[in-house]
């Protein structure tokens, strides 16, 4: 068994996050206990990924108090595995799969140690996981985007961290690819990992405990089907979207003024 | 094969210029291979550059022109931060003003000058010819710091070069070995100035480095290719220079330039092939 970091994964109370002093999202009261998931909604700007880099340690809180793992945010780097939006080194560095999700555990390596087997076994069998590990010695440059999306997930999942920040993980995935994201993730949630996610995949959301819709402020937070109603999805996106299953409708195109832009894909 | 070996066992100044040419290549190798994967070679190009005022005013001082790069070197590394810490300028546009004032500086200095009669050639191009027993010691301590620094270092820079966010994440801090692969390239510089001259150890930097990534799949073989690259570099270039008069350091690097190309030209017909076969199309003129 690993040994977790200690703390609540997160603690924000009248949280602001943004870049410079100003903020781009404030009023932010959000606590993820152990084994919970929480999925960030809201259209782009809406502060989704400065709210995980700060969650992530990569920028300060603007206002606000937040703990993450029981301590400042970055101050458990073993504790945490982020997952970023972009990766623009993917073509230029010489490096196959297995030597990005061996990355992974740098950190647990320090900087001459070799790899343990735990480190070997958890490498392989995140590659497992997420479906490539057929792929494992091939040149990271040579795969399509999905493949190395599910490299860069694999890398996350080695970490065996006690919170998961992923910024929309599963953009670029096939359904196979997403199917194999969602279940590792349940078996991350399952050893007591908890995780914050961004989407645009209502369906995503709604398998997460709980919701941030989130719009420059917090529109709605709560369960996935208190939060994902008609009305909040209209304040949020600016058109009229309606539920049904997992599924988004468009049902109304007049717009109201927001500084949220586009609406979400129909799924 | 006497032209080949003989230059080389006939003349003492032209082994002690190989050795300090494959000292040279090796450490351009690590650098260079950080240098070429971090996206540095804007400001690899600047280092080499803006040593220059600092190599003048050490020699018009009287002061080893090691310490005058350092100072150079200090400069700029320093300004860049400062612009790009308090301006919303681009860290290629601070490097590049940096870059070109420290040079025009340095012209500036040279030319109001006579002592420096000569010596802004051997500033540029080096010595490669003229390389002491003392310069070959202090190329080979140079050199196996700068191989520790990268054996001690190499995780964080290889994540620093595939995500500085994950970097930060994983607690090695992206900012300090950011600078630190920045004095890691000015080290270099500032070393091989005098054997290579600051004009071609950028050359030393990039064109080994960049054979490196188009035949490697791991960084360690990168780094490995550009050293085999730089030195057999040296090696022909010392041998063009020994038989037909060319400048020396020019010969050296001009080798490695041309490696880089056939090694370019030979990868981009492979890929075009292995990419035919993939998706099935037959040459012209072949029949299906």
């Amino acid at each position: 068994m690993i040994p977790q970091a200690g703390g609540t994964p997160v603690v924000a109370r009248g949280l602001s996050v943004g870049y410079h002093s100003r903020a781009v999202l404030s009023g932010v009261d959000v606590t993820v206990e152990p084994g919970e998931s929480l999925a960030l909604v809201g259209s782009n700007g809406s502060g989704k990924s400065t709210l995980l880099r700060t969650l992530a340690g990569l920028l300060s809180p603007v206002g606000g108090s937040l703990t993450v793992l029981g301590g400042a945010p970055g101050s458990q780097p073993r504790g945490l595995a982020y997952l970023s939006q972009f990766h623009e080194s993917g073509f230029v560095l010489p490096l196959r799969s297995i030597d990005v999700v061996r990355m992974a555990r740098f950190d647990h390596r320090g900087r001459f140690s070799r790899a343990t087997s735990l480190d070997e076994d958890l490498v392989r069998e995140s590659l497992q996981r997420m479906g490539v590990e057929q792929l494992a010695h091939r040149p990271l440059r040579s795969l399509s985007g999905g493949q190395q999306q599910r490299v860069y997930l694999a890398q996350v999942l080695a970490r065996r961290a006690s919170l998961l920040v992923l910024d929309e993980p599963t953009a670029g995935l096939d359904a196979a690819g997403r199917e194999a994201f969602l279940a590792a993730v349940q078996a991350e949630r399952d050893r007591g990992a908890a995780l914050v996610t961004s989407t645009h995949d209502i369906g995503e959301a709604l398998v997460c405990d709980r919701s941030l819709l989130l719009a420059g402020r917090v529109v709605a937070a709560g369960p996935p089907n208190e939060v994902l109603t008609p009305e909040h999805l209209l304040q949020t996106f600016g058109v009229g979207l309606t539920r049904i299953g997992d599924r988004l409708v468009i049902t109304e195109t007049h717009h109201v003024h927001h500084e949220a832009g586009h609406a979400p894909h129909q799924h | 094969m006497n032209w080949a070996v003989e230059p080389f066992t006939n003349n003492e100044f032209l082994s002690r210029a190989l050795m300090a040419g494959v000292l040279v290549s090796i450490a351009c190798a690590v650098v260079g291979t950080y240098v070429v994967l971090r996206g540095l070679a804007f400001i690899g190009d600047a280092l080499a550059h803006g040593v220059l005022p600092g190599v003048a005013g050490a020699v018009l001082l009287g002061l080893p022109p090691m310490l005058g790069a350092a100072v150079g070197a200090g400069a700029m590394i320093g300004g860049v931060g400062l612009i790009t810490t308090h301006s919303r300028l681009s860290s290629d546009t601070a490097i590049g003003l940096l870059f070109v004032g420290l040079l025009a500086l340095g012209v500036v200095m040279v030319s109001s000058s006579d002592s420096f009669t000569g010596d802004l050639v051997k500033i540029l191009f080096g010595e490669l010819l003229g390389i002491s027993s003392h310069d070959l010691l202090v190329q080979a301590v140079a050199t196996v710091a700068v191989l520790l620094v990268g054996l001690t270092f190499g995780r964080p820079f290889l994540l620093l070069c595939f995500d500085p966010d994950l970097a930060q994440v994983m607690g090695f801090s992206a900012r300090l070995h950011h600078t630190l692969m920045l004095l890691l390239i000015a080290g270099t510089v500032i070393v091989s100035f005098q054997t290579v001259g600051t004009l071609l150890v950028f050359g030393m930097l990039l064109a080994p480095a960049g054979v490196g990534a188009l035949l490697a799949r791991r960084v360690g073989v990168m780094m490995l290719i550009a050293a085999v690259t730089g030195s057999v570099s040296t090696y022909l270039g010392l041998l063009a220079s020994y038989h037909f008069s060319y400048a020396a350091g020019a010969s050296v690097v001009l080798a490695a330039v041309l490696i880089f190309f056939v090694v370019f030209a030979i990868t981009a017909v492979a890929d075009a092939r292995a990419a035919r076969r993939h998706i099935g199309v037959q040459p012209e003129g072949v029949a299906a």
